[in-house]
């Protein structure tokens, strides 16, 4: 008995870790960590040290300026009314697609779905240029518009417009596969116990997807805020009319006043921030569901 | 007595499949149809001109080169970054997962205008990289990183469920079977994430073809060296030249959809696999 | 509240569920639509709930046409094979929601509804889970509450769609019992879907065993198991051995054995097949007249019963045999042995069965 019991140990007080069946050497294991983390400072800690640095470089007084500067808060306010306004119609546009796709059975879903993806594919620029076709003084509905004074291009409502066209999809693709795996039994079962359309839709089914709703809505607005090449075709720049947050810090950096494009950076990298920590924070309460379910 | 079939017994279906369309006819397929259009008017040659000048024509190299090396890195890299964010613990790895999360989150034109201050020849990795001789902003070096900036998410987020999917199981009765560890990884486990790698790598690869913010400052926007092709529709717009600029854009969509085409099938395939 | 089904059919597609069926249910009546996946009885079910529309016929609850009805008028309490409990409410609110939902003037006041909650929680005996989600709860209790939950509004009558369908065995044959005790207490009319043939044996009032669309027979448990209209029902409703006849005046003849099939005392000489349940076959250690020499191939003991496979001397056919553990003990039988079986009772189909 004793001398199986020596087999595993070569001296008394030494213990042999026995390999793992499935796991990699440490040095493997660190080398890869340190290459991941090489990697991921060159192309996102460094970036976001750089514009963080250059806002605050010449000191809080300095940023400030820059924040509160006419222009800038004119851009800043032409943002907010953006997300205002796209994130909750995309919102409800994302809700109605996801109940006809997982509630219903019906021909083309599969070419809906992908009509839905195609605005991630389609190049900002072009977008824009979409716009400027149709509604552009120049394009199709221009004279029209003009007619009746109203200006889309080169004015707010182009820009509202083709942020709308680019954040289609995001609340949308996380509501349908998220509705569609729940399937529709719960909402029969209320309508079996006398419920109406609006009771079950309210009651059972918008709890169920809170926090998908939730993580499509902040994605929407991140990219609502961030949106450049389409809105850069469409705005004509005009200084306190139609310049975004983005555009705003592209006019700046072009004038060589770096710390102030800098410095209205910062704002939006703040809110970057507090969107991919928002989006952390949805997945894991998400998963804690998922885990006691 | 018979009664006239409904779709579900679910209420709401007309209502919302006839919003959601409206929607998308008005916001969608009506614009993009009018693009199409639009070029319809040109004569066949005027197009032909547009698209096949030699400037243009060296955006589309920029443009898809450009693209697909960062795709590439991206592939190797991020897939990396997947592995070690599922299968390793480390102190901050939950800061680290939020991050690769930054490219989508961030404004295309404040990474655009970090990344050409760090690669100047004045900035915090320019300087070192000046002392070798090697210029990355203003060059199609500069364009490079910051494909590789935009797509970087995509690998690691299309990767990442799957890995952590993947079964125990079958490494183990890989090891059982006599398997060193490199061969289960090269053997069992890469190829049932290759759907998910695939299809990471081509969003990431339609996504850089189409970026515009985070470029147009590293890249210094040189005629016939570092133009890329959003630009030039950007220039022609800018221009009123409103027929070269939708013959342009009509190329970049075609070339979009049939990425999106061929990102669809590699999720079918995937799915038929059982992978992602 | 009793109820007609008249003429009912339905497709998906190519598909054909329901091919022509009526059904008259008794009000009171605890019934088991029984049959194998596709034979339609859940597509019955939810037509009779209003989850589904026929594409013709008539469905009546207490003589009042109610096909043109919307499921959420119509009063049933449907059970889910899946529970379908709302995740994100208590089990209280779960049980509560039905007379929540219900227009103002309905609606009974919040100390009525915590009442009628209370009383249907402790019938299902699960009154100290009032504050627990779903998710904290085993399969066994979640079902009882979706029952709760369909009980809250009084309704007309329980569809329950194999609503143990998701259970272990254990929980499952105790919570058939439970039904059967409760079905007895509130004598609400009941219609459940199983296609497990145990089940319905144990817990029904009546069975309906269904197949391809169509109603094979419609009978009490005892009817449908010693009585077997057809080879479909015969075979579908326990396990059986088959043997071949020769059916002529009146008589059939398996092998040496002639048994009485009066059924077809006008009939010409015809081929036929002999369904033998596996209990009904008595085992001899000795020859006897007529019986049917057979080496024992496999004895298994089952609890308290024995089952063996048997090889038939003549034509080597694999005959299943079950008898009680003390019957066997008695014979001095082991396995290898020969020994002589004699079936007790038999039912004859003519043709080539199922």
């Amino acid at each position: 008995m004793s001398a199986e019991i020596r087999l595993h140990s070569n001296a008394i007080g030494t213990k042999t870790p026995l390999k793992q069946a499935t796991g990699e050497p440490a040095w493997v294991k660190w080398s890869l960590v340190g290459t991941m983390l090489v990697f991921l400072s060159l192309f996102l800690v460094l970036p976001l040290a750089v514009v963080l640095y250059g806002a605050f470089e010449q000191g809080l007084q300095v940023w400030w300026q820059a924040i509160v500067d006419p222009d800038a808060l004119a851009a800043i306010r032409l943002t907010l009314l953006v997300l205002v306004i796209v994130v909750p119609v995309n919102a409800i546009f994302g809700v109605a697609i996801a109940w006809a796709i997982a509630k219903f059975e019906f021909r083309g879903k599969t070419l809906l779905i992908s009509i839905i993806d195609m605005p991630f594919a389609i190049s900002p620029v072009v977008v824009g240029l979409i716009f400027v076709i149709f509604f552009g003084s120049h394009g199709w509905l221009g004279p029209w518009l003009a007619e009746h004074d109203l200006k889309v291009i080169f004015a707010v409502p182009g820009i509202i417009i083709v942020i709308l066209f680019g954040t289609l999809p995001f609340v949308a693709r996380e509501l349908i596969p998220l509705m569609q795996q729940q399937g529709k039994e719960e909402e029969e079962a209320s309508l079996t116990l006398g419920a109406n359309g609006w009771q079950t839709f309210w009651r059972v089914t918008l709890p169920n997807i809170k926090w998908g709703l939730i993580y499509g809505v902040v994605l929407c607005n991140a990219r609502a805020m961030g949106e450049f090449g389409a809105v850069a075709i469409v705005s004509g720049r005009i200084r306190g009319e139609t310049n975004t947050m983005p555009l705003h810090i592209e006019v700046l950096y072009n004038e060589y006043m770096f710390t102030a494009a800098f410095a209205v950076s910062s704002l939006l990298t703040g809110l970057a921030l507090v969107t991919i920590v928002l989006k952390s924070w949805v997945e894991y309460k998400d998963e804690r569901r998922h885990k006691t379910a | 007595m018979s009664q006239s079939v409904n779709r579900s017994v679910i209420p709401g279906f007309g209502i919302t499949l006839g919003f959601s369309l409206l929607y998308l006819s008005l916001l969608f397929l009506l614009p993009v149809a009018g693009l199409f259009i639009f070029t319809a008017q040109m004569s066949w040659q005027d197009f032909w001109q547009a698209v096949s000048h030699p400037q243009v024509v060296a955006s589309y190299k920029l443009s898809f080169m450009a693209s697909f090396i960062g795709a590439s890195i991206n592939a190797v890299f991020g897939t990396l970054t997947a592995w070690v964010l599922v299968r390793y613990s480390f102190p901050g790895k939950k800061i680290v997962d939020a991050l690769v999360d930054l490219p989508f989150a961030l404004p295309t034109a404040v990474a655009g205008i970090a990344l050409v201050t760090l690669y100047a020849s004045t900035g915090w990795v320019g300087q070192y990289l000046d002392l070798f001789g090697i210029r990355v902003a203003y060059s199609e070096i500069g364009v490079v990183i910051a494909l590789t900036y935009i797509g970087l998410p995509f690998v690691v987020r299309t990767v990442q469920p799957v890995l952590a999917d993947f079964e125990k199981e079958l490494e183990e009765a890989s090891a059982a079977l006599g398997a060193s560890r490199l061969t289960t990884v090269r053997r069992v486990i890469l190829p049932s994430i290759l759907p998910a790698l695939l299809t990471g790598y081509a969003l990431a690869f339609a996504r850089a073809v189409g970026e515009y913010g985070s470029v147009i400052f590293i890249s210094g926007n040189m005629p016939f060296k570092t133009e890329i092709t959003p630009l030039l529709i950007v220039a022609k717009a800018e221009q009123y030249d409103y027929n070269g600029a939708a013959a342009i854009g009509v190329v970049m969509l075609l070339a979009a959809f049939l990425l999106l085409v061929l990102i669809n099938s590699l999720q079918w395939w995937a799915s038929k696999r059982g992978g992602a | 509240m009793s109820i007609s089904i008249e003429q009912v059919n339905k497709r998906f597609g190519q598909f054909v569920a329901l091919d022509n069926v009526n059904l008259a249910i008794k009000t009171g009546e605890l019934t088991a639509l029984l049959g194998p996946s596709g034979s339609g009885k859940t597509t019955l079910l939810r037509i009779i709930a209003g989850l589904e529309q026929a594409d013709s016929g008539i469905i009546r609850f207490n003589s009042e046409d109610i096909t043109g009805q919307h499921v959420s008028e119509r009063g049933v309490g449907f059970v889910f094979q899946h529970y379908a409990l709302f995740k994100h409410m208590t089990v209280f609110e779960n049980v509560a929601y039905g007379l929540t939902v219900k227009p103002k003037k309905f609606r009974p006041s919040k100390a009525e509804i915590a009442k009628k909650v209370n009383n249907l929680l402790e019938l299902v005996q699960l009154g100290w889970t009032a504050d627990r989600y779903p998710s904290q709860l085993s399969g066994g209790q979640r079902q009882r509450i979706a029952l709760a939950r369909a009980l809250a509004v009084e309704p007309k009558m329980l569809l329950l769609d194999e609503p143990f369908g998701a259970l272990d065995a254990k929980v499952r044959a105790e919570l058939r019992r439970w039904l059967r005790r409760l079905h007895d207490e509130i004598h609400v009319t009941s219609v459940f879907v199983t296609h497990d043939q145990e089940e319905a044996l144990e817990v029904a009032d009546r069975i309906v065993v269904m197949n391809k669309g169509r109603i094979e027979q419609d009978g009490t448990p005892e009817q449908v198991y010693d009585n077997p209209a057809n080879p479909f029902v015969y075979e579908f409703l326990g396990n059986v051995n088959l043997f071949h006849a020769r059916v002529k005046q009146g008589q059939s003849s398996i092998g040496k054995l002639n048994v009485p099939s009066p059924e077809y005392t006008n009939s010409d000489e015809q081929d036929g097949l002999a369904y033998v349940r596996p209990h009904e076959i008595d085992v001899f250690n000795l020859p006897q007249p007529d019986a049917i020499k057979v080496k024992l191939d496999l004895v298994t003991i089952v609890g308290p019963a024995v089952r063996l496979e048997v090889i038939a001397e003549s034509d080597q056919q694999l005959i299943h045999v079950e008898l009680p553990k003390e019957q066997f003990k008695q014979l001095n039988v082991k396995q290898g042995d020969i020994a002589w079986i004699l079936p007790r009772y038999t039912k004859v189909f003519l043709g080539e069965g199922i």
